[in-house]
């Protein structure tokens, strides 16, 4: 801890900070608040009611108006600041309102009512975080079934990507075989092609094997990746040659060279792989979109367009479910990022 | 038992020729060295003997049985390679279990053979350590442990010293040596390095190449090499090689054969200092003090740079012109294709 503390307060001048220093730190800030300041909006405006995120002028807290229980009304009533020409402000809560004029009480004798020009009160304002947006949208929706749907898909995709890739990867950095570098490059080179371009054609191809609104139809056409095959190939040729040949004389057959020792070998290229493809599972839009219709197989995605309706867009479930879609993709970065800088198979040999 | 035999083993890549027509047999309990300069295939031929390059023609044999068509690891050969190639990931008892595990030998009898390997190398107490956390030298054992467990019928060794430095070379030497006196099994060196081979060696391959130039116990090749190649090759300081023209013109010594292009080959350590009145003189280029012994270089009038390794006591000055003698009995005579007489 303390030596985290100790990095980031580092300066390059002794005692008093450098001009650099206040380049370098400005430089920071303003990346630090271009890049996090919307997350950090977000995230205080997911607790916000339904009022209070439509409110005019916009408010960094989630402020709701007050209630208060009156004796004699069902429904707890909104609280106001009322300020009476001659007479010192207090706190009444409204019945109804009428124009500009409101119908107002006084909590404490619920008799009484008074009629009041509606600029002559103010709402009472309090902090109250509206956890209910997080809780409703469980209740209310079947955001569970699309969150499940999400996971799903992006655990069963990820884990196919990474055999898949590697085996692919093995092959074409420890084999000599004929034809090597050419289908190299013709896996490499479909990179060039957009895959929008190839949309009509996979959503032909998935129709015809009859996986239309299935989730496997978005599992399978994604697990192949030329960029996943290149990545590990590339860390693959760094395991040295002789390791392999070791293995082979220590008896070990093919697959086990490739799950025993080639496999842990590229952790550090696998968790990358992991990463991106987590990323590209979680966030895709385009193949769910045209494979998955019924909203019972829904990804997260695609109900948060579903939930931007033509006429009406519920915005504070619509925030809500934006914070719980960024939170995997988060929670991946920070236990997986470790990974990418330690590379491990150099150290065995000298 | 274990034999190899190679009979007109050959090998190409694409089109270079890499081994031309070995023929060797290695008998039960034989260590036996490759010898050779960079490139002369020594390290293909151990990498054919193991199963991991396969000969273009010819064939190799374990134990009178043709391996050409059996894989590496159904040979029963154990290779220990010059990086040590040790999985990083894996701890040391698990590199030295690997090979077992492969086998389906049951647990127990892995833990066995591990812990008795591990004492015989004395890696008992390193056998949890990853291999990044391990000397050299300590890598280099666990190499050669992981060969022993599996009881192999020949073991192959890939220039296993050349990472370590000169101190260590010279302990795991002798540890090499104890270690095959111990297991009694046949074993396949290769080197770069001659003074590895003559101290390891029963018998010395030396190879030029991808053929083998001469076969025979160090002392064999020491005393007569059967061409200038190996000749010079082994023994150090390298042999010094005389025109024998200019021999019979400037010392008093007989030789039969002296055809155009032959020459006498003196080791430096044959070479004597004499009186003026005898031998040949040299004008002295440099002097390296060996601490017992003095390294001489020296210039003969043709311009030929000798060595000569003289007594350490000996005082000797740059620029100084000496006489030299040699003993002919202990000289060598090649002919123009470098061929012994």
């Amino acid at each position: 801890m303390t030596s985290i503390i100790k990095f980031l307060t580092n300066t390059r001048g002794k005692n008093s900070l450098h001009w650099t220093d206040w380049l370098s730190y400005g430089y920071l800030m303003i990346g630090l608040f271009t890049m996090f300041a919307p997350v950090v909006w977000l995230v205080a405006s997911s607790f916000k009611s339904e009022s209070s995120i439509s409110r005019f002028p916009p408010t960094f807290f989630p402020y709701t108006q007050k209630t208060v229980q009156v004796i004699g009304h069902e429904k707890p009533l909104p609280l106001f600041n009322v300020a009476q020409p001659g007479e010192p402000p207090k706190e009444m809560a409204q019945i109804r309102r009428i124009g500009i004029m409101a119908t107002m009480v006084d909590p404490a004798k619920p008799t009484e009512t008074l009629q009041i020009n509606i600029n002559q009160r103010k709402p009472v304002d309090e902090i109250k975080a509206a956890t209910e947006n997080y809780t409703d949208i469980f209740k209310k929706f079947t955001f569970g079934k699309y969150l499940w749907n999400s996971v799903f898909i992006t655990v069963i995709a990820t884990l196919l990507t990474l055999l898949i890739n590697s085996m692919a990867a093995f092959a074409l950095s420890k084999y000599k075989f004929t034809g090597q570098k050419a289908v190299f490059l013709l896996i490499i080179a479909t990179l060039m092609i957009p895959p929008t371009i190839i949309l009509v054609p996979l959503f032909l191809v998935i129709n015809s094997v009859g996986l239309l609104n299935n989730l496997w139809g978005v599992i399978l056409p994604a697990i192949a990746t030329p960029t996943g095959v290149f990545l590990l190939r590339q860390y693959m040729l760094t395991i040295p040659d002789e390791m392999l040949e070791a293995a082979r004389m220590d008896h070990a057959s093919e697959w086990r060279i490739y799950w025993k020792i080639v496999l842990p070998l590229a952790a550090p290229a696998l968790a990358v792989l992991a990463i991106f493809s987590v990323m590209w599972r979680w966030n895709d839009f385009l193949l769910p979109l045209i494979v998955l219709s019924k909203s019972e197989f829904f990804t997260l995605q695609l109900a948060l367009n579903s939930f931007q309706g033509e006429l009406n867009t519920q915005w504070h479930y619509l925030l809500a479910m934006t914070v719980i879609t960024l939170i995997p993709i988060t929670l991946v970065f920070a236990f997986l990022q470790k990974y990418i800088t330690s590379g491990i198979a150099s150290a065995g040999v000298k | 038992m274990a034999t190899l035999t190679l009979n007109a083993v050959s090998k190409s890549f694409d089109k270079t020729q890499v081994i031309r027509g070995v023929d060797l047999a290695v008998a039960h309990g034989e260590f036996v060295v490759f010898v050779g300069p960079s490139g002369c295939g020594k390290s293909t031929l151990l990498r054919i003997v193991a199963g991991l390059e396969t000969p273009t023609s010819g064939e190799v044999r374990i134990d009178d049985t043709i391996v050409n068509q059996v894989g590496a690891a159904d040979r029963g050969c154990a290779m220990v390679f010059q990086s040590y190639a040790l999985y990083p990931h894996m701890s040391v008892y698990a590199n030295m279990a690997f090979g077992l595990e492969n086998i389906d030998i049951p647990k127990a009898e892995i833990a066995q053979k591990v812990n008795e390997a591990a004492k015989l190398l004395k890696l008992d107490a390193l056998l949890q350590r990853k291999p990044t956390q391990l000397s050299g030298g300590q890598r280099q054992r666990v190499a050669i442990g992981r060969a022993i467990v599996r009881d192999p019928k020949i073991f192959l060794f890939d220039e296993p010293l050349s990472n370590l430095d000169a101190e260590l070379r010279v302990s795991m030497r002798s540890e090499l040596r104890e270690l095959h006196a111990r297991l009694g099994a046949t074993m396949i060196y290769v080197t770069h390095d001659q003074v590895e081979a003559m101290t390891l060696a029963d018998r010395i391959v030396v190879l030029k190449d991808g053929k083998i130039e001469q076969v025979g116990t160090p002392k064999a090749l020491y005393e007569s090499p059967c061409n200038a190649f190996v000749a010079g090759f082994i023994g150090s300081p390298r042999m010094n090689f005389l025109a024998t023209a200019w021999v019979q013109k400037n010392a008093p010594v007989l030789l039969e054969n002296c055809a155009a292009g032959s020459s006498l080959g003196i080791r430096p350590e044959h070479l004597q200092l004499a009186r003026e009145d005898e031998g040949f003189a040299a004008t002295i280029a440099s002097v390296e003090y060996l601490g017992g012994s003095n390294l001489l270089h020296a210039t003969l009038d043709d311009g030929t740079r000798i060595e000569a390794l003289l007594d350490g006591a000996t005082p000797l000055a740059r620029g100084a012109c000496i006489h030299l003698r040699f003993d002919p009995m202990k000289s060598h005579h090649f002919d123009a294709t470098g061929v012994r007489v």
